[in-house]
């Protein structure tokens, strides 16, 4: 019981690192409208970042600055926001599916960097022995579970708080006036690159927290965990949570996290030993046709977007039908 | 060493620039980045050898002189390109067209990258992880000059590159079909203004790029080897290209395919056969920093 308990703990822990993520891609496409396509680099960024600054020094390969974890997740969060601060340099200003091209390359040529430069990264094996919160609990699973998902509710809540102020803030209104009409916007004097940018990075940010959390979490990061079936996933959790609903994000993320598991685990149990690479396989077409699906015949999501409205407008003027 | 690099980097860059017109047409027509494209490339090869089985039966597999491949695998690569082309009109028929239909025109992205991981991984359930070969024997190599060496087979097939390059390129220039193409391209109300079926200008540009896209996987099939990931490992290189040659330029994507096709080539010796992806990221970043219009792109 109690072994299902913590099990139980840690889906839920990893589904949240994924409802972190999936708010910063809300922050991006869901606010902004950017199409950012490289949600595993970002995470990547931020997971290796805080390996490197947290991990005990190990001679094989570059990091080991055995610094607490909080000025790791801060790193990654910067380290994230830096590389998307480069990207959305160069693309900002042009058209939005170049930054998909964009993001899509450098997540490509991430993973690349992460598997052969192997005296920064340690290469295809990764990095081992990352310091997990609340170590000295390790010994009792269930309290060290229920700590550890403690810390993730509690970041997850901050991120969504922050995010909740941001997206109803005045900062928050020019990127939805920008996603829905650039021209407009740009005639009331709101520099449209501008404001795009900051969205970008602080989403960008939110994936490296992402990125760094699981990195703790599990104590242990591979080139292999960033492939881009993790955006892809990321996306999912969006586009079925519905976008531009922080509520809906998360609901997105800890949902497709639990279909993804219990399918997984599904399939182990009834697939023979030999199909169960197949068996995986067969998963990701399952998910790819439900995200078709899902776009055809219900575009909003499960909740679909927000209307928000400044708290300045008073109630009886928010019926107001447009003419 | 220098001429070696030419030889990799002109066979390569032809499989690049047939894999990326198809890539530039759909995307200057419907004006979205199609992430499934590198499936095409990848289903195409791999259609191709199911049909080498089947038609092997029929014409015998006997190779052609010193080719490892015989007229069984350009039977079943005209074949493949025709069936891909197909898969291509259907999958836009079955999904891109209704999103169109909708006007969310960036969900057809995330669509694409939908399909493509769906398209990748049925592959990969079919048949299997491990890598697949058209035909066993050994590929001997010829000397085409000091320090240059191809092998038939890779010449044989850049010529036949050549020829569907060529032949797309006469298409684009002189039929009905490939000025209806150009003039959709340009702006699509006033080409259904004028009279032009746009609706069947689509289903051509996919059949077209589709059909194009699994001649370079069944050449790549056939150099290298067969991959679940063979196109979608592709897909930055095509987006390099299209972007570097123009987006709606068809000579721009074969001349993009070239010079990354080369630049990757290059880059072998001076970082490493691991980095050749990484490559194409970085030619990408220079076009858009120096000249996003492309080399034969007008500007936006």
């Amino acid at each position: 019981m109690l072994g299902l308990a913590s099990y139980f703990a840690f889906f839920l822990t990893v589904a949240l690192t994924y409802g972190v993520a999936t708010l910063g891609l809300n922050l991006n496409w869901g606010a902004a409208g950017l199409f950012n396509v490289g949600v595993a680099g970002f995470m990547a960024v931020g997971a290796y970042v805080s390996a490197w600054l947290t991990a005990a020094p190990v001679a094989s390969h570059w990091g080991g600055f055995a610094l607490p974890i909080p000025l790791g997740w801060a790193g990654a969060m910067a380290g994230a926001g830096l590389a998307a601060a480069g990207l959305g340099a160069i693309t900002m200003r042009l058209r939005a599916d170049y930054l998909a091209i964009t993001t899509f390359g450098a997540a490509v040529s991430l993973q690349l960097v992460a598997r052969n430069a192997v005296w920064i990264t340690g290469g295809p094996f990764g990095i081992a022995f990352i310091p997990r919160p609340f170590e000295r609990l390790a010994d009792r699973p269930f309290g060290f579970g229920l700590a550890n998902l403690g810390l993730a509710v509690l970041v997850t809540a901050l991120v969504w708080l922050a995010l909740e102020r941001l997206t109803r803030s005045p900062w928050g209104r020019v990127l939805r006036a920008l996603r829905e009409d650039e021209t407009a916007a740009a005639s009331l004097g709101k520099a449209p690159d501008h404001y795009r940018l900051q969205a970008f990075v602080i989403g960008a940010a939110l994936m490296g927290l992402a990125g760094a959390m699981q990195a703790q979490f599990f104590g242990f990061i591979a080139p292999d965990n960033y492939l881009p079936v993790i955006t892809f996933q990321v996306w999912v959790m969006l586009v079925l949570g519905g976008a531009g609903n922080n509520r809906g994000a998360l609901l997105g993320a800890v949902v497709v996290w639990g279909l993804w598991a219990l399918s997984g685990s599904a399939l182990h149990l009834v697939l023979p030993p030999g199909w169960q690479a197949r068996g995986a396989s067969l998963r990701v077409v399952a998910i790819g046709v439900v995200l078709a699906g899902m776009l055809l015949l219900r575009p909003r999501g499960l909740i679909g977007e927000e209307a928000t409205v400044s708290r300045h407008v008073p109630p009886a003027a928010r019926a107001e039908p447009l003419p | 060493m220098i001429g070696q690099v030419v030889v990799d980097g002109v066979t390569n860059g032809a499989m690049i620039g047939l894999g990326a017109i198809g890539l530039t047409l759909t995307y200057s027509l419907l004006r979205f980045a199609n992430f499934a494209h590198g499936e095409f490339i990848t289903w195409g090869a791999y259609l191709a050898l199911l049909l080498t089985g089947a038609l092997g039966t029929v014409l015998g597999g006997a190779p052609i002189g010193d080719l490892t491949f015989g007229w069984t695998l350009l039977a079943a690569l005209a074949l493949a390109m025709a069936l891909t082309g197909a898969l291509a009109v259907a999958l836009d028929t079955l999904l891109f067209r209704r999103l169109r239909r909708q006007g969310t025109e960036i969900a057809l992205v995330i669509a694409s990258f939908g399909a493509s991981l769906a398209l990748r991984s049925a592959v990969e359930f079919i048949f299997g992880l491990q890598p697949l070969y058209y035909s066993h024997d050994i590929a001997m190599a010829v000397r085409l000059a000091p320090g240059m060496q191809a092998t038939e087979d890779q010449l044989v097939l850049f010529g036949v590159a050549l020829v569907l390059m060529l032949g797309m390129h006469l298409l684009m220039r002189h039929t009905a079909l490939g000025r209806a193409m150009r003039a959709a391209s340009e702006n699509p109300l006033l080409a259904r203004l004028v009279g032009i079926d746009v609706a069947a200008v689509v289903r051509g540009t996919w059949y077209l790029g589709g059909a194009l896209a699994a001649a370079a996987g069944v050449f790549l099939g056939a150099t290298v080897q067969l991959r679940p990931t063979m196109g979608f490992d592709l897909l930055l290189p095509l987006f390099a290209a299209a972007v570097l040659g123009g987006i709606g330029s068809v000579p721009g994507a074969m001349a993009g395919g070239l010079i990354i096709g080369l630049a990757e080539a290059a880059a072998v010796p001076l970082a490493g056969a691991q980095y050749r992806a990484a490559v194409s990221f970085l030619v990408l970043l220079a076009v858009l920093l120096l000249r996003p219009a492309g080399l034969f792109g007008k500007a936006d």
